[in-house]
């Protein structure tokens, strides 16, 4: 009886324990933000949004993430497709090499972009001789959201891959399809929850990505100053409430994305 | 066909991992081992990547006890109740939605100098923004989910029917979690500590707005790589980005060979 | 043990699993709760067992209420469905686990392991994992690992649900046996009735949450005191219109009532074969079945189709042969009651002397 009592105090402890460290670690800032965003009144949430450099460093970010997770929607279906079906040479180190981005620091990341792009680089010169300029401008800044967010369509669409079974596309060819159709109406189908799921967590990824973007993103307002950027300049300068402001814009996008992709894999889980 | 896709895989891999590593690899040897010893050898290089160290330590083991317990009462608790626990377990995302630099500009906003709190800790001589503390909270912030999601779906997919039985044969719930259910989970925890371990040893948007980036006293490694790529001191930062791709690369392989151990 | 339950209910939400259920079991004795999946059936063995609280009801172990004590406090022995055997564990340490927990003597918890084993026939298979050894050894370390605390009561939950036909014969018996040699009280839950009616001492056959009857396999099936036991137990035909066959005329004085024929209360046969030819009718062979040991006829009875056996040893019937059919009973019911009638034509008072 006793050893009963004492454990229970002890569980109600942990419950407690963990269920504060969770509130006050991640719902606090969360609250945070969003009532010092509004703390200042309306009117300046609404100046601090529709000031020139803040909406367009948003729309900036919007359009950059867009081409980043486009291009990795088709190399990460391309290479998900290369890496479950055919077996060739240094295929599993390449597999294991997928969540190198992950794994890296994005500042180390954004040192490997500069690098590949500047000066001296084999790309940066090639990109010179022709006349395209594209360190501190926009392909940069797509190529390192690219960078960080390569692994997620990647592994998300593998283990669809590897479900599906090898009898679905043999008995499309036994019907008379040719590859490209069974690939097209067999195989996509069945890749596009994953697709999709990865697609919209890149994105979100690429809209908050700092780290490998301030390096190389030059951040000339108006031009090449991303979001995160942007906010981080706020904060620097001082006006934190300003930078709450941008950030509550982003931040309600990403949760959005977030529910999303949790609700459509949930969906998926209980078919 | 086929050789064109694993042809373009290479290519894209080359060109967008290999070439850049390399490329870090060889400019940290630009002049042979005195500079790139020189480099690390810094006083303030060494006090960054021992910064590094305490945070990654501190958050690593905070996370895991907490995810782990988390985790266990997502999937196991009765007394939260079903709502509550739909509604938590779909609030552990919340930071993988946030941009680090806003996770940061949360803790300013919350327990800078500006805040009440900061004001009252402030009054105490207890330093927070700008200080370690700040940093830690930061990166426990950033790195939250991560482990509640690894050990989560293992326990789910477990089931309670071990425990169950365990209970009928007269185990309480101590005896119970280390006899049944941790040798089932210790796999999920593990990856959870290699991945909490990489991306707090990485955090650097958070960790750059909360600390200041005050050489010897909150500098870590990645924000003093930012530094010195900023100062046109490539040689430096990419020393510094060596040692830290060296250690991801090396969690990377940790976690390709407890991959191949839980197979087992 | 003793075992008395008055009362029981169990809601989930809004689902009334189980409804008010009361039931008492003596010491010694092998029960098994039949019935339909989802029935409540493994509801009732949980709460037994503590892993879930009734909503009301009373549970008294041996004149102690258990009700809130913790499963581990219940000294009770449970066999999971699908074993619940600790996949990183050997066969040794799954049987000696609850002896561990109890602190036994290393010596004392090898000697009781090396006979549980010895009694389940593992030897040699101390050392194996589960994942190592077949459905019917898995299912007997789950048996062993449930012994070793010497409970009182033994709860299995479908225990022989997951294994091969071929093997479950053999494990029922064996397990049948074994119970009786311990003589420890055991119930067990199963939806295959002639599992139930071939293992257990009592039957209590439970549907949508209640507790229909309780009895010996032979009074259940000999006496179902409502419709759902006949038609769950043996094999039957409903037939609607029960009038229409010869010797139960009366049968439809009460409004609604349905008759339910089982196979071994039809006797089927060419006319000389019958010697009470006036309580018999016509029929014809619809379809004959070879069942193993007997065939299967389905007889056309005007508009009724009825289903018996043969035996192998009668002359064989052909599909649509002519032949006589005699209803020896039928188990009546209606809404609200139900009697079993015999063939009033079957005794004639007045046999007629030709």
């Amino acid at each position: 009886m006793n050893m009963r009592l004492r454990s229970r105090w002890w569980s109600f402890g942990f419950r407690s324990a963990v269920m504060l460290y969770f509130v006050v670690l991640i719902l606090l800032p969360m609250l945070g933000i969003y009532t010092q965003a509004f703390s200042r009144g309306w009117s300046f949430f609404w100046t601090s949004i529709i000031d020139p450099l803040a909406w367009q460093a948003v729309l900036l970010t919007l359009k950059l993430a867009v081409f980043a997770t486009l291009i990795n929607v088709l190399l990460g279906t391309m290479i998900g497709w290369v890496l479950i079906r055919y077996r060739f040479p240094g295929r599993r180190l390449l597999n294991s090499l997928v969540d190198l981005p992950f794994a890296l620091p994005t500042a180390v990341g954004g040192l490997m972009i500069l690098l590949l792009l500047g000066p001296g680089s084999l790309v940066g010169e090639a990109a010179a001789s022709i006349g395209v300029e594209i360190l501190f401008h926009e392909p940069a800044i797509v190529l390192a959201m690219m960078f960080v967010t390569f692994p997620f369509v990647i592994r998300a669409v593998q283990p669809l891959l590897e479900e599906l079974d090898a009898s679905e596309e043999e008995a499309a060819y036994t019907l008379g399809a040719s590859k490209a159709r069974t690939f097209l109406q067999v195989v996509l189908p069945s890749m596009l929850p994953g697709i999709i799921g990865g697609a919209m967590l890149a994105f979100s990824r690429a809209l908050a990505e700092f780290g490998a973007v301030v390096l190389i993103a030059g951040n000339i307002p108006g031009r090449t100053l991303v979001a995160s950027v942007y906010i981080f300049g706020e904060v620097e300068s001082d006006n934190p409430q300003g930078a709450a402001a941008v950030s509550v814009l982003l931040l309600t996008l990403s949760l959005l994305i977030l529910w999303t992709v949790n609700a459509v894999t949930s969906r998926r889980r209980r078919l | 066909m086929r050789r064109l896709w694993i042809g373009l895989t290479y290519a894209v891999f080359g060109l967008l991992i290999v070439i850049p590593l390399a490329r870090i690899a060889v400019g940290a040897w630009a002049e042979g081992w005195g500079g790139l010893s020189a480099a690390i050898l810094r006083p303030h290089a060494l006090h960054a990547l021992g910064m590094t160290g305490l945070i990654v330590l501190i958050v690593t083991v905070l996370n895991t006890l907490f995810g782990v317990m988390l985790a266990i009462y997502l999937a196991r608790a009765s007394w939260l109740g079903d709502r509550l626990r739909r509604l938590v377990n779909s609030l552990v995302d919340l930071p993988f939605a946030v941009s680090p630099v806003i996770g940061g500009l949360m803790i300013v906003l919350l327990l800078g100098p500006q805040s009440v709190l900061g004001a009252f800790f402030g009054s105490l001589g207890i330093e927070i923004v700008y200080a370690l503390p700040a940093m830690v909270l930061a990166t426990l912030f950033i790195t939250f989910p991560l482990m509640v999601r690894e050990v989560l779906p293992v326990l789910q997919e477990l089931g309670t029917q071990q425990e169950e039985a365990a209970s009928t044969l007269g185990a309480y719930s101590w005896y119970t979690f280390w006899q049944v259910t941790w040798p089932s989970i210790r796999w999920g925890v593990i990856y959870g500590v290699v991945l909490t371990v990489a991306r707090s040893m990485g955090e650097f948007g958070a960790v750059l707005i909360v600390s200041g980036n005050i050489m010897n006293k909150t500098q870590t490694a990645t924000t003093l790589v930012y530094q010195d790529v900023e100062n046109f001191n490539l040689l430096a930062a990419n020393a510094v980005a060596l040692v830290l791709a060296a250690v991801s690369i090396a969690l990377l392989l940790l976690m390709e060979w407890a991959k191949t151990r839980r197979g087992h | 043990m003793h075992i008395e339950v008055t009362g029981l209910n169990k809601h989930y939400g809004d689902f009334h699993a189980v409804r008010d259920i009361s039931f008492g079991i003596a010491k010694g004795r092998l029960i098994g709760l039949l019935g339909p999946s989802g029935g409540g059936k493994t509801s009732i063995l949980r709460m037994l067992a503590g892993l879930e609280t009734p909503s009301s009801g009373e549970i008294v172990f041996h004149g102690r209420k258990v009700v809130g004590l913790p499963p581990q406090e219940r000294g009770i022995g449970f066999v999971f469905q699908n074993y619940a055997l600790f996949k990183h564990m050997t066969v040794y340490d799954n049987i000696a686990f609850g002896l561990k927990v109890m602190k036994q003597s290393k010596a004392l918890i090898r000697e009781r392991v090396l006979s549980l084993v010895a009694l389940t026939g593992l030897a040699g298979f101390e050392h194996r994992y589960p994942h190592q050894l077949s459905g019917g050894q898995r299912q007997r370390v789950a048996f062993a690992r449930a012994l070793a605390p010497e409970p009182q009561l033994l709860l299995l939950d479908e225990p022989f649900a997951a294994i091969d036909a071929k093997i479950r014969q053999e494990l029922r018996s064996w397990l049948k046996e074994t119970i009786a040699r311990l003589g420890i009280t055991s119930i067990f839950v199963t939806h295959d009735q002639d599992e139930a009616i071939e293992v257990a001492d009592e039957i209590m056959i439970i549907n949508k949450g209640r507790l229909e009857q309780k009895g010996t396999p032979w009074d259940i099936y000999k006496h179902p005191q409502t419709p759902f036991v006949a038609s769950f137990v043996g094999e039957s035909t409903i037939v609607e219109q029960v009038a229409r066959l010869k010797g139960f005329e009366s049968a439809d004085a009460r409004i609604g009532t349905r008759a339910l024929i089982r196979p071994e209360y039809i006797e089927i046969g060419k006319p000389g074969e019958f010697r009470l030819a006036s309580a018999t009718e016509p029929a014809v062979v619809k379809q004959l079945h070879f069942r193993g040991s007997a065939w299967m006829v389905e007889a056309q009875v005007g508009e009724l189709t009825l289903i018996t056996y043969r035996s192998l040893e009668k002359e064989t019937l052909h599909p649509g042969e002519e032949v006589r059919v005699l209803v020896h009973r039928a188990y009546l019911f209606n809404e609200g009651e139900s009697w079993i009638m015999e063939n009033g034509l079957k005794e004639d008072p007045m046999p007629v002397h030709i």
